[in-house]
């Protein structure tokens, strides 16, 4: 079962029920959703570690002296 | 500045877990409101994993997010917040704060921001800060939790202050 929970702050009142079919429907895209913007941002980092890996070759120098550069 | 804060609700998930936590009919009487938020998810990859909506609307964010072990620093346009789950370590859940100042306004859109932090046993760490927007004109009354695959964990918890300037 999946579960909503919603609380009133006017009267204290909480409820917990089953989400409906459009809920469901809407969570899958969602879920769809943030797993493709994830698997974006991985791309992005992994394409800029491969520059930034041919970048401190082309300079002869380490992560470590690059971070000391810029610390 | 606020000097007051007011527990306005608070929510324990129970055994059964939760797909979201929803708090309605929020009174208009606050100058801000604040959510706390400290939650866990039953599944494995946890990034990007569960955001908030206001009055049932997504915001709008730009977030900045500082992740693994070394530090790696990205900028996105994110509100998907990440949590610990099964992968991470046991029994230990995220710390987030939601600060919406001017939330009842009725002539303004409503900006927001976010901080918090996951932690996986010394090992991993997620650290993430983003700025929201609510694009709309309407007083924020409802503020919705939301995770978008498995649920929140037994244990997991919210509470939402509302603050006033005086």
């Amino acid at each position: 079962m999946t579960t909503a929970i919603e609380i009133n702050c006017e009267t204290g009142e909480v409820i917990e029920r089953e989400l409906t079919a459009d809920e469901l429907a809407q969570r899958e895209a969602d879920a769809k959703a943030a797993a493709d913007q994830k698997a974006a941002e991985d791309a992005d980092k992994a394409a800029k570690a491969v520059e930034k890996d041919a970048l401190l070759a082309k300079l002869g120098i380490t992560a470590d002296e690059a971070a000391l550069l810029l610390g | 500045m606020a000097n007051t804060y007011t527990l306005i609700a608070s929510n324990t998930v129970g055994s059964g877990g939760a797909a979201s936590v929803t708090f309605s009919s929020i009174a208009s009487t606050y100058t801000d409101l604040l959510l706390k938020a400290s939650c866990r998810s039953d599944q494995s990859n946890v990034a990007r994993s569960w955001r908030v909506q206001a009055n049932s609307t997504d915001i709008t964010a730009r977030n900045l997010d500082a992740e693994g072990n070394p530090f790696v620093v990205f900028s996105g346009t994110s509100a998907n917040m990440n949590t610990n789950g099964t992968g991470s370590t046991s029994n230990t859940f995220n710390n987030y704060d939601i600060y919406i100042p001017n939330y009842a306004s009725t002539t303004a859109y409503k900006s927001l921001s976010v901080d918090g932090a996951v932690e996986n046993n010394g090992t991993d760490a997620n650290l993430k800060l983003v700025a929201g927007l609510y694009s709309a004109n309407t007083a924020i009354s409802s503020i919705t939790c939301v995770i978008n695959a498995g649920l929140f964990v037994q244990y997991s918890s919210f509470y939402l202050y509302g603050i006033k300037n005086s």
